[in-house]
């Protein structure tokens, strides 16, 4: 994550000093984004497993109220933030690109979890998006299957930390033309259309996953069943309780 | 009961019933299923009126549908019964009208497998979207490579005012010239024997 150099003037020793005596300096983009750090109203969505973690993490143990991210909204036009949690599906993923669209700027996205980020254990499925960054822009990706509250915890931190680093003369939404809507993918006979938005997303040119493991095996050597009328004993009881 | 005892009563009410124990599971005929499903719900000794679950199976050679049956009031189950039918045609009669309970199953069995059940008052796909080609879970089903940008998502995005780069869309349209799909690369099964 590439942060933007906060361009405070003022020495933070000399702020600290001037504190204890009971005087406040600061600036108007520091007060900005430290309110807007400290109350991020994520959207209330969960698609999987990793949901109770979030659950969790909204909980009294981890309590992500510290945070001042505790007050999940049911509607995306009130929500700051996205926690993809779980297994993003084909079918699920318009879904989740429209909610994206109909928050309102400035928005952010926390992929949590290997599935929202990749795909996950079902990589070589036929029905799991392999990543939702291929359809919208990622702030922070959270690994982990599923990540504990802690990593959640420190993921939104991440977060803040972003904010904190973003400049008000130069953040993207009081720019002109600015675009953060993105098409919603359609069924298709295969999959989805489009398979990736190019805008967001492009595949990597060389596959690391078939230079480590190689190629995901369908059906072991031979494309033919074992004869099993032969296994077993067929005079094995069933049925008796 | 045990598979043998309802085995043997089958042959008692049904002569000339084509049967066979195979695994603890009873293979039928497909045009037998009915009949011997309606006897086993309706018959004082075994009174199996539960139907558990529907499962599809792919053998390569054939398809299969396999039944899982219990009783609820003698306590007894699972009774398998199992329906092999071939690859080119898997036709098998409906259970729907003898348990209401199947209509989900055997649309699942549909949706994965292929599987057609005649007789089913609703048969079309419960997980995968309307216009979906091919069936997922059988074994040779090769889904789409996700990465290659095929002709169809480049006029997609085009019409969606996406700006695609010339790479895939060059890619694309040799693809459509190939008329070739960009399926997922993976060894021909019994390519290296």
């Amino acid at each position: 994550m590439a942060l933007a150099q906060n361009r405070s003037t003022v020495d933070d020793g000399l702020k600290s000093e001037l504190r204890k005596k009971g005087i406040v300096v600061t600036t108007i983009q520091e007060l900005y984004n430290w309110g807007r750090r400290s109350s991020i109203w994520p959207l209330q969505f969960g698609l999987a497993c990793c949901a109770i973690e979030m659950i969790a993490t909204a909980c009294a143990r981890f309590d992500i109220a510290r945070f001042g991210a505790e007050l999940f909204r049911g509607s995306p036009r009130q929500a700051d933030m996205m926690i993809v949690a779980g297994t993003v599906t084909k079918k699920m993923a318009p879904q989740i690109v429209r909610l994206y669209n109909q928050m309102p700027e400035p928005k952010y996205v926390i992929t949590m979890g290997a599935c929202s980020i990749a795909g996950g254990p079902f990589i070589d499925g036929y029905n799991v998006l392999k990543g939702i960054d291929r359809y919208i822009p990622i702030d922070v990706h959270l690994p982990g299957c599923p990540p504990r509250p802690e990593a959640l915890l420190w993921g939104l931190t991440q977060l803040q930390k972003k904010i904190d680093h973003q400049e008000i003369e130069k953040v993207e939404w009081y720019q002109k033309g600015l675009k953060r809507e993105f098409p919603i993918p359609e069924f298709g006979p295969k999959g989805l259309i489009p398979k990736f938005n190019p805008e967001v997303w492009r595949p990597e040119t060389a596959s690391h996953r078939r230079e480590r493991y190689g190629d995901p095996v369908l059906l072991g050597k031979k494309m033919t069943a074992p004869k099993f009328e032969t296994f077993g004993d067929p005079q094995v009881k069933v049925g008796t309780v | 009961m045990n598979t043998a005892e309802i085995k043997s009563l089958l042959e008692k009410k049904f002569p000339g019933l084509e049967i066979k124990i195979i695994n603890d599971g009873l293979v039928l005929k497909p045009e037998d299923l009915p009949r011997v499903a309606k006897l086993l719900k309706e018959s004082p000794e075994s009174k199996l009126d539960y139907l558990s679950l529907i499962t599809g199976v792919d053998y390569v050679e054939f398809l299969e549908s396999v039944y899982h049956l219990y009783s609820v009031e003698k306590r007894v189950g699972p009774v398998v019964l199992k329906v092999r039918v071939p690859r080119t045609s898997p036709k098998i009669p409906s259970l729907v009208p003898l348990y209401r309970g199947a209509e989900f199953q055997e649309r699942e069995a549909y949706d994965m497998m292929g599987i057609v059940y005649e007789g089913h008052p609703d048969l079309r796909r419960i997980f995968m979207w309307e216009g979906f080609e091919g069936f997922p879970l059988r074994k040779d089903y090769v889904p789409e490579d996700e990465d290659v940008l095929e002709w169809e998502d480049v006029e997609w995005l085009e019409r969606h005012g996406v700006k695609v780069p010339e790479e895939y869309k060059a890619f694309a349209q040799q693809l459509k010239a190939a008329g070739k799909e960009a399926r997922a690369t993976r060894p021909k099964p019994g390519a290296e024997a």
